[in-house]
């Protein structure tokens, strides 16, 4: 009998390990396919134009300057605004009220936040800057941006806040510093790494977000005049990409796959930076 | 006595609040402003969908959840179809992605190699980052041509009339529709949770895992006996987050699930789900109802992830996992 079960253990054992060696092959190949997709369909469109000239009717020359310049811009705008909020709201938690009933309630909502269908935050933004304005603009797009790049920089604020050592706090207090000048002065200088890798990844999380731009900033096929004017729709590389996927043209789709080769690039070299800043934070 | 006489000596002048104290009230006070921001955003995300919706839900009452017709002609719009197209193709894509990210995180603890579990550890890691777009992209143009040509198209002809596949497999072999969409929400919800699963079974101490060993336990034991059940919680709330993702994802499927409302008769059916439905309709709707509907189904939408989202976050804080 012990001899049976032996062996049915091992089988058992063997099947378990095949799974696991299967289906990771199987994943490995389906996101390999993916990035190859993204590679060879995406450096087939890139050319200078590209980088140059603003999006184009069909079958005629363009590029993605346009969107790419609009695109920038809203990021920016909305991580100024995501800092701002986000920084001050993790120290809150971290710092002040973290331990109170209303404390645990701001956490538990930030964490829905987190992960919340972008396209909500899009509904939300529509409803509170484009209908009562009449009009898209990529002001409306930043701020979408911004509320979803707030819940992550928020959460990496307290925790990185939450990593620095009592000590720290007791002795700027001890030495006769009010808290808030220790928390400004000492603590965030010395979670600066931790604070900069949680920005890079809100950063990254956003710049390839899309549904929320669909009904903010919509789109434009023209460069702002002048090129930063936020106040009107603006040209953004999802929703570039998103129109030139579904269309029939295959210039278009082209340079729907370079647009994509460039967020997905750009949201990578982001990522591996903010782990390189956090792998120098723990050596250090 | 000398002592209790001391602080009497000193003449009696109050002392004034330390420079720097109104600031420190202030930035305390900009900081609680900060976090209770959050709380308005959420808020202010409930109260605009209710009244942004309320055209569509005080005209259509409870109806709106059951009525599978969505008439832009005749202005009558009931969600029953994309509410039913999203919660099949999130529970399709949870069922296709749940073992398999389950065998890559247990290969990633367990059974790697080591020079190769940092490499393929930090993939899966970066794959989870890649703005959803891309996924969408690549499932209309590169998967759903191949899957019509491999799959939809010899499934079809083996069904055998009056057959229970058969019932499955209807629809117009063009590589979009509910099972389509599904498995490329899979895919893309897969790096995701591999990558949590993975973080969490790395919390199990080492001590747990080689007593089990020690014990003579064959690999798939200390899995599926020991390591898992450690982690039980944890992992229940990781599975609802990428739950969760499935519902609410707009880009991965709206390219490739045909977006038709009526109810989905077969896998191969076109569909469309609430984040589908509001994307292409949005912005070109046609009468205040029609934008009224859409928000309504994002009010839908948002009572179902925030239940999910909400659960998931419980058990995860219970598990002590910073995720």
């Amino acid at each position: 009998m012990s001899a049976a079960k032996l062996v049915r253990r091992r089988v058992g054992d063997v099947v378990f390990k095949g799974f696991c060696w299967s289906v990771t092959g199987l994943a490995l190949v389906a996101l390999a396919a993916i990035l190859w997709s993204l590679l060879a369909q995406g450096f087939g469109g890139l050319n200078l134009d590209v980088f140059t000239m603003s999006t184009p009717a069909a079958g005629s020359r363009g590029g993605l300057a346009n969107a790419i310049v609009g695109s920038l811009l809203m990021c920016v705008l909305a991580m100024v605004i995501a800092l701002t909020v986000g920084v001050l709201a993790g120290t809150w938690l971290a710092e002040y009220g973290g331990r109170s009933k209303y404390g645990a309630v701001i956490r538990f909502l930030n964490d829905v936040l987190l992960s919340a269908p972008s396209i909500l935050v899009g509904l939300f933004v529509y409803e509170l800057l484009v209908a009562p304005f009449h009009g898209f603009s990529g002001f409306a797009g930043a701020v979408a941006l911004a509320l979803l790049a707030v819940p992550v920089i928020t959460r990496t604020t307290e925790d990185v806040l939450l990593l620095q050592p009592t000590t720290l706090r007791e002795a700027g207090v001890g030495l006769g510093a009010p808290l808030s000048y220790v928390i400004r002065q000492v603590l965030w200088r010395s979670a600066r790494g931790g604070l900069l890798t949680g920005a890079l990844l809100a950063f990254a999380r956003i710049s390839g977000e899309t549904a929320p731009l669909l009904f903010t900033a919509l789109n434009n096929q023209f460069f702002n005049k002048p090129w930063f004017d936020l106040r009107h729709q603006t040209a953004n590389l999802p929703v570039v990409i998103f129109n030139g996927a579904l269309s029939a043209y295959d210039d278009l789709r082209r340079l729907a796959w370079a647009g994509a080769l460039l967020i997905a690039g750009t949201v990578l070299a982001v990522t591996i930076v903010a782990r390189i800043v956090a792998q120098e934070q723990r050596r250090s | 006595m000398s002592e209790t006489t001391l602080p009497a000596a000193a003449p009696a002048k109050r002392r004034s609040a330390p420079r720097g104290a109104l600031i420190g009230q202030i930035f305390e006070g900009l900081c609680f402003g900060a976090a209770t921001l959050l709380l308005a955003a959420l808020g202010g995300i409930i109260v605009s969908l209710i009244v942004g919706g309320w055209p569509a839900l005080s005209k259509f009452g409870v109806g709106f959840l059951f009525s599978a017709t969505w008439n832009p002609v005749t202005d009558v719009y009931g969600a029953a179809g994309p509410i039913v197209g999203t919660l099949i193709t999130a529970a399709l894509a949870l069922v296709l992605a749940l073992p398999i990210s389950g065998g890559v995180a247990f290969f990633l603890t367990e059974l790697c190699p080591a020079p190769l579990r940092r490499p393929i550890g930090t993939a899966v890691e970066l794959l989870a980052g890649i703005p959803s777009i891309v996924y969408g992209m690549w499932g209309l143009f590169v998967f759903a041509p191949l899957f019509a040509r491999w799959i939809q198209l010899p499934l079809m002809s083996a069904a055998k009339p009056g057959s229970l596949l058969e019932t499955l497999t209807t629809g117009i072999p063009n590589g979009s529709g509910i099972l389509p969409a599904s498995i490329i929400l899979a895919i893309m919800i897969l790096p995701f949770m591999a990558a949590t699963l993975r973080e969490l079974l790395l919390t199990v101490p080492a001590a747990v895992r080689e007593s089990a060993y020690g014990l003579g336990a064959t690999t798939a034991e200390v899995v599926l006996s020991v390591t898992l059940p450690y982690v039980r919680q944890g992992a229940i709330g990781a599975v609802m987050l990428g739950l969760g993702r499935a519902l609410g994802e707009t880009m991965a499927v709206t390219f490739i699930i045909g977006n038709s409302h009526a109810f989905p008769k077969s896998l191969f059916d076109s569909g469309s789900t609430i984040a589908s439905t509001i994307a292409n309709e949005f912005t070109e709707a046609t009468s205040p109802v029609h934008t009224a509907a859409l928000i309504s189904l994002g009010l839908v939408l948002f009572l179902i992830t925030f239940a999910v989202l909400g659960l998931a976050r419980l058990l995860l804080r219970q598990q002590g996992a910073k995720l």
